[in-house]
């Protein structure tokens, strides 16, 4: 006796009208694969390009009520993102992470599309010169990259350096957006 | 380094992944056409309180005494069990699966427990669980309930 998909999206849509879930998510296809996406009542918390484990960690971090549901705004967002027409994202964010990281992460927020900088100077811009180890560290475990452009840090020298998503990934989101690449 | 340990509790989407079609087999048995809001009660109810778990164990016969009370509910029913004293009457599955049919003519606690025992397999602490009832009592609906589907094959 199977559930119709009818009567699967109802119960999702009652669950959510309820307020019963803690953190939905959904897996969205992308010009650079599948991403997979979350959000709380108070904004996107996730994006990530490997989904494997995601709804342990999302349950860890926001509760156990995991729910996959569209996130239409985030959906729309990328999409007109991926296809050249967006350049800055207007969606509510919900970040929980300790102090520092979130610092370095509001800094990060601050890079143009088109543009790069590197780990000391967003290190720098923090106030902590001699941290950009640290904050690459935080770049590695950006809780919602491409939105988050943790794309446009490089190294001191112009490497790409590292990226969740794949080296191959960091260079297209830098050509997608035309960035001069030393 | 921080450990990442696997919550108790899964997420809610396995859990619902995992048990939602049986759930809905089960309710279908209980009550025909008006088991599809019965469904989506039951689900809504388990997530109403998934968050205050304390652990994960049972949680398919947790989802099943959900449903059992949503379909007592609708059939604006008490679980009735009858009384002891009747020798125990058993079933093989594949018997189970020529009497099935006649089971929408049992009363709705007898086939809540014929169904879960032989239908789903749920052992009888746990049809207990379902049925709000004592262990025995719950071997006695489904005892009676196997003698009435005897009857009536």
């Amino acid at each position: 006796m199977n559930v119709t998909p009818d009567l699967d999206a109802r119960f999702r849509e009652a669950a959510l009208r309820e307020g019963l879930v803690d953190v939905r998510f959904d897996v969205l296809d992308s010009p650079i694969g599948d991403l997979f996406v979350a959000a709380t009542e108070r904004g996107l918390c996730r994006i990530s390009f490997w989904p494997e484990g995601m709804e342990d960690s999302l349950a860890l971090t926001f509760g156990p009520r995991v729910l996959r549901a569209p996130l239409d705004d985030v959906r729309r967002e990328l999409a007109e993102y991926f296809d050249g027409e967006r350049r800055e994202f207007d969606l509510p964010l919900d970040l929980r992470v300790a102090p520092f990281p979130a610092e370095v992460l509001a800094e990060l927020a601050r890079v143009p599309y088109g543009r790069t900088d590197t780990y000391g100077a967003l290190a720098a811009k923090v106030g902590r010169p001699k941290a950009a180890r640290a904050v690459g560290t935080v770049m590695n475990r950006n809780p919602i990259p491409i939105v988050l452009p943790c794309h446009r840090i490089l190294g001191a020298n112009g490497s790409l350096t590292g990226y969740a998503g794949g080296l191959d990934v960091k260079l297209r989101l830098l050509q997608h957006e035309g960035a001069m690449l030393a | 380094m921080m450990e990442v340990m696997a919550p108790e509790i899964p997420p809610f989407e396995r859990f619902y992944l995992e048990h939602r079609d049986e759930v809905l087999g089960y309710l279908r048995r209980l009550l025909g056409q008006r088991a599809e809001d019965a469904w989506q009660e039951t689900f809504l109810r388990a997530l109403r309180a998934y968050n205050r778990l304390q652990h994960a164990r049972n949680l398919r016969s947790w989802v099943f005494t959900i449903a059992t009370n949503v379909a007592m509910d609708e059939l604006r029913v008490k679980p009735h069990l009858p009384a002891d004293g009747a020798p125990a009457a058993e079933l093989r599955r594949d018997a189970f699966r020529e009497l099935e049919h006649l089971t929408d003519d049992l009363p709705p606690t007898e086939r809540a427990a014929v169904v879960l025992r032989y239908g789903y397999d749920l052992p009888y602490t746990q049809i207990a669980d379902a049925l709000g009832s004592s262990e025995e009592a719950a071997r006695a609906a489904a005892s009676s309930g196997v003698r009435r589907l005897r009857r009536n094959q």
